[in-house]
């Protein structure tokens, strides 16, 4: 049985693995359909990664050996943070060893990862992107601690596998706290992913970028591995959200065996459509904020999340 | 007097060893090689002594020695339990590694001969170790203040700077304070029988009134020696001030001997708290941690925002101590130990990033001569032997998985988890809010780590004087790696660590003896929640993954690697002037959290030939209590200086009108 669980935990992470980029291709298609233009293929973030991958890297004279190893870093990172997230089977080992208050820390060592490294060859677009990353993570990590907070206290666990298969499992319940840090979680989700009311993936205007501005230095295998880095947490905060939210359809510990899991491929290839789908109408639907209007959404993220506690305390405790 | 139990003996001894050390200083007291070569690193290898036999006696039982020195009738009572051995392990192992960083880092004119720095620095970690031990108000309050003395020679060590001396004396005006209230808090505790052994204050029968009482006072006496706010304002004058290593002491040690004194008072002097101490103590912890993380990150001398990042760290142990306290007074038991326990272990992990940190701030002040953030940059290639381990400083302190300071805040974390089974509707409702700002605060901790190490260590040299830094010593090199080995062992075998720590908890009556937090590889701190954590495992896979990304990319594709001009969007002329500065990296906080700060702002108009931008940020608390304060002091001064007019014939007049009075009073 142990032998099987570790089996699908591996599966799991072959399959954020590949998938990521194919979900960053998705949502990139539906935005191109809502904005009228002719939609790019679904598998240009593959191309573009295997360009990337094959050809040869140019670092900057002054780059300190801690801008070479960030990437592998950050990718690294990501891998072990898809272990942990629930996408496919609430029944993963791993999940034992990391809960998902160091999941919080996993995706924490990531953005001061790269944000060192963009700090690193010591130019004004680099410092800058790493200073408003850092802007958005202090304002996004405890809003999305405090949501899983709220699951964990109405799991009884701070598991995230272990939230996933209870708010499964359990008798449907409507948590009116849960509306609140999803709200919440919804926020965090765009400003981490570095998606549009936040910033825009799609800009080629230095002086808005964030998360670009943070690349720019790299270049071949190093941004490959940096931007399927980041389809990858795109992925992984999905599968958060879907096993936060929407847990249904995943193989449960009440039935971890290989239909379950089977079937629970293409239920969590639904909900990434749909979700990608609604992240592109969502991206659509809103501008760009200024810069410094930034801090407000995260804070409102921030205090929805702390609401959906008190809530949660009101009504359940 | 009785005889010394063994594992008492052995560290009294030690202590005296650290004092003698001290002395052979004053042999020869203008060499430096005496004191480089051989009395720091002998003090160094005393540290380790020190920390394995605390380490080694924690599970032991409780030892009591009376020692007959001193004043004829007031003997020294000397005790050695739990919670003293886990504080005298930290001494004992944090300053092993400063003083070994000490021995490669004092250097000839100082200020202060060698011979007396050594003399000062040792007596300063006897007196710390005394306050571990002592066991009657006498000896605590003689071990307290020779702690305070000795640590304010050491801070005003460069003492012909006029700043510095004026930094030394805000330090030893408010231990003082300090030290006032906590002497005030042992004559309330001694309940009226006079007797000031602190098993009489235990054996007292306090009413709630006196002992909330005791309670405050010692809260207070001991947050001014932790630097709690509002009573913060000493730290960041005194950590610049003074040298590196006595910074990292200061700041890794002497605050813990506070963390230890309340939690000696509260949970072991006065037994039965009452539920608002907790709250007391938890809102003025939530405070100093935002209000000191918010400020390092404005801040522009290293030193300083380090110093302001320890006003954090206090703020999260003080956080714990009031939880464990709720907890406690709740009835709850188990998560009161879980609180304690992560208050010990983040007070344990403080000591070693923050060390790490500080001596690390001192080797680069050493190569470069510069403490402002400004004028450094890009030091990683000149320093590597420094940049990295203050790397490994820097992401502990940030709260970043698997290194320690993640484990105590994962910890503090999961005991908040259980604030909702407190059978407080009002507490239930503050507990989380707690829990927020926690999170905030931890969150921040990670920008102004990424503020601290980008802008010292990486990105290109701000000044040109950069380029001919050199790197730290071997004596240097060594205490650093000691230190951040600290930091990633206490980060991967959190369960031995707790094993050991909780031995506190057990004999506070709080835990029953042989309870257990996972197997020793699976941190699985409380029964029917599941929440784990496994270090090891944790960090073997990311490494797996790292390894075989890396195995993976370089093997397929072309491993080459071109050095070229950098990128910058094709701008051709990169100057280290465009970087961002460090004022300009704590502008977003500075900008959101406007209330905090009390700034000025010279903006320049549009017009303005030669525009110049000013802005200044300040500590409101200083502004609008200790400025208030000071002036009224002065004032009341002035007024009773009237008296004083320096003639003869007034004071006759005084000694005439006094004698009157009194023979008014006796007929």
């Amino acid at each position: 049985m142990s032998g099987f669980s570790w089996l699908i935990q591996v599966i799991e992470v072959l399959v954020a693995l590949l998938a990521a980029p194919l979900f960053a291709g998705w949502i990139a298609q539906c935005r191109a359909v809502l904005q009228n233009r002719t939609p790019p293929s679904i598998w240009l973030p593959y191309r573009n990664i295997r360009k990337l991958l094959a050809k040869e890297a140019v670092l900057a004279e002054h780059a300190s050996p801690l801008f070479r190893i960030a990437p592998y870093i950050v990718f690294g990172t990501m891998i072990c943070a898809a272990a942990i997230v629930p996408s496919l089977s609430t029944n993963l080992p791993f999940s034992n060893a990391a809960d998902a208050i160091a999941l919080v820390g996993l995706l924490a060592t990531a953005r001061v990862f790269m944000a060192l490294a963009a700090m690193d060859v010591g130019t004004a677009f680099g410092t800058l992107g790493a200073r408003r990353e850092m802007m958005v993570g202090f304002l996004a990590e405890p809003a999305l601690l405090i949501v899983i907070f709220v699951a964990s206290l109405i799991s009884q666990s701070t598991a995230l596998p272990t939230i996933a298969d209870r708010l499964a499992t359990e008798a449907f319940a409507l948590y009116p706290s849960l509306a609140f840090t999803a709200v919440a979680f919804a926020l965090v989700l765009l400003a981490e992913n570095a998606r549009l009311p936040v910033d825009n993936p799609a800009t080629h205007l230095e002086l808005t970028m964030i998360h670009e501005a943070m690349l720019l230095e790299y270049s071949a295998r190093h941004l490959a591995l940096m931007e399927w880095s980041a389809a990858l947490k795109l992925f992984n905060y999905a599968c958060i959200g879907m096993a936060l939210f929407v847990p249904w359809g995943a193989a449960t510990t009440e039935m971890p065996t290989a239909p379950a899991l089977i079937l629970a491929i293409p239920v969590l290839a639904l909900k990434l459509l749909v979700s990608g789908a609604v992240l592109a109408v969502a991206e659509t639907a809103f501008a760009k904020l200024r810069v410094f209007r930034v801090p407000e959404l995260l804070a409102t993220a921030f205090l929805l999340a702390v609401l959906g506690l008190l809530v949660h305390l009101l009504l359940q405790g | 007097m009785n005889a010394a139990p063994a594992p008492m003996l052995l560290l009294v001894s030690l202590l005296g060893l650290w004092v003698v050390i001290g002395f052979l200083g004053l042999l020869r007291p203008t060499s430096l090689k005496l004191v480089a070569h051989g009395l720091f690193p002998l003090g160094a290898a005393v540290g380790v002594a020190i920390a394995t036999t605390a380490a080694l006696s924690i599970a032991s039982p409780v030892e009591q020695w009376v020692l007959g020195v001193g004043l004829p009738d007031l003997p020294v009572h000397l005790r050695r339990d739990a919670l003293a051995s886990v504080f005298l392990f930290l001494l004992g192992a944090a300053s092993a590694g400063i003083s070994l960083f000490g021995a490669g880092y004092f250097r000839r004119g100082e200020g202060t001969l060698p011979g007396l720095l050594c003399l000062q620095y040792h007596l300063f970690l006897a007196s710390m170790g005394a306050v571990l031990l002592a066991d009657d108000a006498y000896s605590f309050m003689v071990a307290w203040e020779s702690m305070a003395l000795t640590s304010y020679f050491l801070v005003t060590t460069q003492h012909r700077i006029p700043e510095i001396r004026q930094a030394g004396f805000l330090y030893v005006l408010i231990a003082h304070l300090g030290a006032i209230a906590i002497l005030l808090s042992f004559g309330v505790m001694q309940g009226g029988s006079w007797q000031f052994t602190f098993d009489a204050m235990r054996a007292a029968e306090l009413p709630p009134s006196w002992a909330s009482a005791a309670f405050l006072l010692a809260l207070l006496g001991f947050g001014a020696k932790a630097g709690l706010v509002p009573m913060h304002v000493w730290l960041p004058e005194a950590h610049p001030a003074a040298p590196s290593p006595v910074s990292a002491l200061m700041s890794g040690v002497m605050l813990k001997t506070a963390v230890y004194g309340v939690l000696r008072v509260t949970f072991d002097l006065l037994d039965d708290p009452l539920w608002w101490w907790g709250l007391v103590a938890m809102a003025l912890g939530l405070f100093s941690a935002l209000y000191g993380v918010v400020f390092a990150a404005a801040q522009t001398d290293m030193k300083r925002l380090l110093a302001f990042s320890s006003i954090e760290n206090v703020g999260l142990l003080f956080t714990g101590f009031g939880l464990a306290l709720i907890f406690q007074s709740a009835g709850m038991n188990a998560p009161a130990a879980l609180a304690l326990i992560a208050v010990l272990y983040h007070a344990v992990n403080h000591a070693f990033m923050k060390g790490l940190l500080f001596v690390g701030t001192g080797a680069v002040l050493h190569a470069t001569g510069q403490r402002n953030l400004g004028c450094l940059g890009g030091l990683i290639h000149r320093m590597p032997w420094v940049a990295w381990p203050t790397l490994i400083g820097a992401l502990a302190i940030a709260g970043l998985p698997p290194l320690n300071g993640f484990v105590s805040e994962w910890l503090l974390l999961q005991a908040f988890l259980s604030a909702h089974e407190v059978p407080r509707l009002f507490l239930n409702m503050l507990l989380p809010l707690g829990t927020a700002v926690v999170a905030l605060a931890a969150a921040l901790a990670g920008y102004v780590m990424v503020k601290f190490f980008g802008v010292v260590f990486l990105g290109q040299p701000r000044e040109a004087a950069l380029k001919d830094a050199h790197d730290a010593g071997w004596r240097e090199r060594a205490g650093m790696i000691w230190l951040a080995a600290g930091c990633v062992l206490f980060g991967l075998l959190p369960n031995q660590a707790i094993s050991l720590l909780a031995r506190v908890p057990v004999e506070l009556g709080l835990l029953e003896p042989g309870a257990t937090f996972g197997s020793w590889w699976l941190l699985d701190p409380v029964a029917g929640r599941q929440a784990s954590y496994a270090p090891l495992v944790f960090l073997a896979i990311v490494l797996l993954c790292v390894v075989a990304t890396i195995f993976v990319v370089t093997r397929i594709y072309r491993r080459r690697v071109r050095r070229g001009a950098p990128w910058d969007c094709g701008f051709a002329r990169l100057d280290p002037r465009m970087q961002d500065t460090a004022e300009g990296f704590g502008q977003p906080i500075r900008h959101i959290f406007e209330p905090f700060f009390g700034m000025r702002r010279e903006l320049p108009r549009p017009t303005d030939p030669a525009p110049h931008y000013r802005v200044e940020v300040s500590d409101r608390i200083w502004n609008g209590v200790y400025v208030p304060a000071a002036a009224l002091v002065q004032h009341l001064a002035l007024s009773v200086a009237q008296l004083q007019q320096g003639r003869i014939s007034t004071y006759l007049v005084y000694s005439l009108v006094t004698l009157l009075v009194l023979l008014g009073f006796v007929l």
